[in-house]
């Protein structure tokens, strides 16, 4: 997908799940329209089974920061 | 344009709750509390309006959020927010005032305060964060639970006939004249959240420019209660709750409101009084009390029913008469006779900075636990006086002048044991200097109008100034 703000940098859209913070609770694995996004068995430092960023096709829509309740969990950059 | 979503400044940067979780929140994983908490900072930010806000928290899931939002916090008692909020908004016209609720907290125990408070149009933003349960304490039934919902007060589903219907309060607070913006949101789906950012930014924006209440309920989420993954219980939000609650805006009137501004008025004593029928400063024909110090801490103490309160007044209100500053504070349990209680009694001549006396000058102790609780915390030049009737043993390395008084036994001899604390009012007041024994007797008359009543107590007032003869 073409991104319109994009003046053609180079740089692409970018998720990032800071994976300490997170609580495993889904909410933007199933609002990602690009599935970018997945759960992992992977347990971090609060207990929880953490999601992971699988691919590279982010739009930088931001909805996984929008439905994200944890605050610092989750950065999303759109050039 | 580079677009960057990431976590608000208007957060602290570490949240200092609990070592170990500086920087996550306390909310249960897929929580509405976080995500409504993240729109509110994400928009504070926006409008540039970080330094003038003010956050008053409740009591419920939202009680951390002084830990959260980097502004000036206040936590009110439950059901309290709208309260505290008012009085904030009224005293700092200026500031940004939001109060955070829950259901449990705004639509049962504080209903009738925040009613008034939109009912009065104070300048402030609610949100009301509606889970339709009691999410801290376990999931309980609120008003607002659903018909046929289960919670664990409600094990069978909640019954009309037993509990009554939900309450919608964002359709009660529309039907008030005052608020300026009424709005029910949800935190649920990406949809949801941006329109209700909209509707917030909006909220905001009618505080910036002081026109008015604003009531946002926000519907949340609570997977842990309600049983459900986070998920599943976003769906449920969709598919049930809003079939009870609707979305959308219920009341709107930004564009036609002005800005409402309350004057502060400062307060003039003297008219007040005078509309009391006081008397005023000037006219109680008394000098001022010569105190040994320019102020004096006292705390008097014993079991309830020995009078250490009645004494406590008794020595604030001559000194109120003697236009001094004078502070009162009672502290005492439910039992009305046998518990512990005491008093504590500041008079100074400046204004008063706290009630609370944490190391007295002087310290009354009518009975043991009271004696061996206080006295270790008296200054070193100050003044122990203990029943000694009923306190055979003192503990050891006291530090200033300790006086052994037999109040009880001295009433019992004026004809009452209750009269122990006149007693000691007369000892303490010739060991301090602060009233003759005329002002004292003048005093009494005046308190008890039944001569009997005046014998006695003028007899026990005379013993305890006669005891304190041996000490000075």
């Amino acid at each position: 997908m073409k991104n319109k703000d994009n003046k053609g940098d180079g740089e692409k859209p970018s998720v990032t799940v800071h994976i300490d913070l997170c609580k495993g609770c889904g909410l933007c694995i199933v609002h990602c329209p690009k599935n970018v996004l997945e759960a992992s068995d992977q347990i971090n430092a609060l207990g929880y089974p953490t999601t992971i960023v699988s691919t590279d096709d982010c739009i930088g829509c931001g909805n996984c920061y929008l439905v994200c309740p944890e605050p610092g969990a989750i950065t999303v950059v759109r050039p | 344009m580079t677009k960057v979503y990431e976590k608000s400044p208007a957060f602290f940067e570490t949240f200092d709750r609990k070592p170990g979780q500086q920087h996550t929140t306390h909310y249960c994983p897929g929580c509405g509390h976080g995500t409504l908490n993240k729109i509110m900072a994400d928009l504070v930010a926006e409008l540039g309006i970080q330094d003038q806000t003010i956050y008053v928290g409740p009591v419920g899931c939202g009680v951390f959020i002084y830990y959260y939002f980097e502004g000036a916090c206040a936590s009110a008692a439950h059901g309290r927010a709208s309260a505290v909020a008012t009085g904030i908004s009224r005293s700092n016209p200026d500031g940004i005032v939001v109060s955070y609720q829950g259901d449990g907290d705004l639509a049962a125990i504080g209903t009738g305060n925040a009613i008034h408070a939109a009912n009065r149009g104070e300048n402030m933003i609610v949100f009301f964060v509606n889970n339709n349960l009691y999410g801290m304490t376990g999931g309980q039934m609120a008003p607002t639970t659903l018909l046929e919902q289960k919670t664990s007060t409600s094990p069978y589903g909640r019954s009309e006939i037993n509990d009554g219907y939900p309450l919608r309060m964002s359709e009660m607070m529309a039907g008030l004249e005052a608020p300026t913006l009424v709005a029910r949101v949800g935190v649920n789906n990406p949809k949801n959240i941006r329109q209700a950012v909209k509707v917030i930014r909006k909220g905001l924006e009618i505080q910036r420019d002081k026109k008015g209440y604003v009531f946002i309920e926000v519907m949340s989420q609570c997977p842990t209660n309600w049983k459900k993954d986070p998920v599943e219980a976003c769906e449920w939000i969709d598919d049930v709750v809003c079939k009870q609650y609707p979305l959308g805006v219920f009341k709107d009137l930004t564009d036609e409101r002005q800005a409402q501004r309350r004057p502060r008025r400062e307060v003039e004593f003297a008219a007040v009084a005078k509309q009391l029928g006081l008397r005023g400063d000037d006219d109680t024909g008394l000098d001022k009390m010569t105190l040994p110090q320019p102020e004096m801490r006292f705390k008097f103490a014993g079991f309830g029913g020995q009078g250490v309160l009645s004494l406590g007044l008794m020595v604030a209100q001559m000194a109120t008469e003697r236009n001094m500053e004078v502070t009162w504070l009672p502290s005492y349990g439910p039992e009305m006779r046998g518990g512990v209680a005491n008093s504590s009694v500041v008079i100074g001549e400046n204004p008063i900075g706290t009630p609370v006396v944490d190391v007295p000058d002087v310290l009354v102790a009518l009975n043991r636990p009271s004696m061996d609780k206080l006295s270790p915390l008296v200054k070193e030049d100050g003044l122990i006086v203990y029943n000694s009737s009923l306190i055979d043993q003192i503990p050891a390395d006291l530090k200033g002048k300790v006086c052994p008084l037999p109040a009880t036994t001295l009433a019992a001899e004026a004809g009452t044991v209750k009269a122990a604390n006149v007693v000691v009012l007369g000892f303490v007041a010739r060991m301090t200097g602060i009233f003759t024994l005329a002002e004292l007797e003048e005093f009494l008359c005046e308190t008890f109008k039944k001569p009997a009543l005046q014998e006695i107590n003028l007899k026990a007032v005379a013993a305890g100034w006669n005891a304190a003869e041996a000490f000075i």
